[in-house]
């Protein structure tokens, strides 16, 4: 593997694991304004 | 080492982007536009989180389908132009990831569907999933020509979902939307079909035109038009929508017939000069679009 492959997989790697940080992050966001919703219509 | 040089395309992961595109974005939108509509005439209250989440669910669930399909139909995608630069087949996915992809989203989103709203919901929308992957991307589409038929059964699931997040059951006028966007399907496609010169024959699939010929595909427009008519107006015969609905139905209905007909008559084979063919195909969208905004309106003023 050159120098130049290795930087492009840790590159992608780096994407990857943004995107995926900041879907887990709205999740949390979701599922706190859902609970608050389930409770508000009790 | 040899190997390993030879599959360095699949050691780089896949970009993010690709996994985007894994779940067809344009053909979710129609998804999302449709379930909205089937959410927002459901008799009822349901919270708008709830709402937003519903409609979110069955995005990710019509995007774990276009996923899934698109690993199954990897060998198909790559023998047409059309096709050959999704992820899978330009090589830039494994396609064991794809598959990992979809089938993780599917079960996330009919999970999702269920616990924010509730599990009859949740069902139908893993039934939408199934039909798509099992009946028609392994089963129908590539043994018959109405395949596409078959296929908007998929595309018509969603303001059945809708409508279920909301009343956790189904009735007449979600049942007509779904009859509606069924059957309207096949004209919409084949229009579109006639005047696109598609690779389906080297790709294996047998679509209209190329097995039962384009005269074929004419009268079978006009045929569908005429049983999405009955759909489009059906609503209005039960009484289940008001004036508003039925005024649009019948105009958008009869602007739909007449360009259809026109279709149905010529013989054109020359894709250049298939006007009114494009034209059909251009309306049979916006048909779709103003149709269901009717039916919201419908709702909402008159209620």
């Amino acid at each position: 593997m050159t120098p130049e492959e290795e930087n492009q997989i840790r590159a992608r790697q780096r994407g990857r694991a943004i995107v995926t940080g900041l879907l887990l992050g709205a999740l949390v966001i979701l599922f706190y304004a859902i609970t608050i919703a389930k409770i508000s219509m009790k | 080492m040899n190997s390993l040089t030879q599959t360095t395309p699949h050691m780089m992961p896949a970009h993010w982007r690709d996994f985007v595109a894994l779940t067809k974005p344009r053909v979710m939108s129609l998804a999302i536009f449709t379930a909205f509509c089937g959410l927002a005439i459901a008799p009822g209250h349901i919270h708008p989180v709830l709402a937003f989440t519903a409609v979110l669910s069955i995005a990710l669930g019509a995007g774990a389908s276009g996923a899934l399909n698109q690993w199954y139909e990897m060998d198909v995608d790559a023998a047409m132009r059309r096709t050959a630069n999704r992820p899978l087949p330009a090589g830039r996915m494994d396609r064991q990831a794809a598959l990992h992809f979809g089938v993780g989203l599917a079960f996330f989103s009919v999970i999702l569907l269920g616990l924010a709203t509730n599990w009859v919901a949740a069902a139908i929308l893993a039934l939408a999933i199934l039909f798509y992957i099992i009946v028609y991307t392994i089963w129908l589409k590539p043994r018959t020509a109405q395949n596409i038929v078959i296929g908007g059964a998929a595309g018509a699931f969603p303001p059945l979902i809708g409508w279920a997040a909301v009343t956790a059951d189904i009735a007449p006028l979600p049942i007509a939307l779904f009859a509606l966007i069924f059957f309207w399907t096949p004209p919409h496609f084949w229009a579109l079909a006639l005047f696109v010169k598609t690779d389906y024959a080297n790709a294996g699939i047998p679509m209209l035109p190329v097995v039962a010929g384009e005269q074929a595909t004419r009268r079978q427009i006009w045929l569908y038009t005429g049983i999405m008519g009955a759909s489009a107006l059906a609503p209005v015969a039960l009484g289940l929508t008001g004036v508003i609905y039925g005024t649009t139905a019948v105009i958008l209905t009869g602007i739909f017939a007449m360009f259809a007909f026109q279709v149905y008559r010529r013989r054109e084979i020359d894709p250049a000069l298939m006007g009114p063919e494009r034209r059909l195909f251009k309306f049979s969208i916006l048909y779709l679009f103003l149709m269901f905004v009717a039916v919201v309106a419908d709702r909402w003023v008159l209620a």
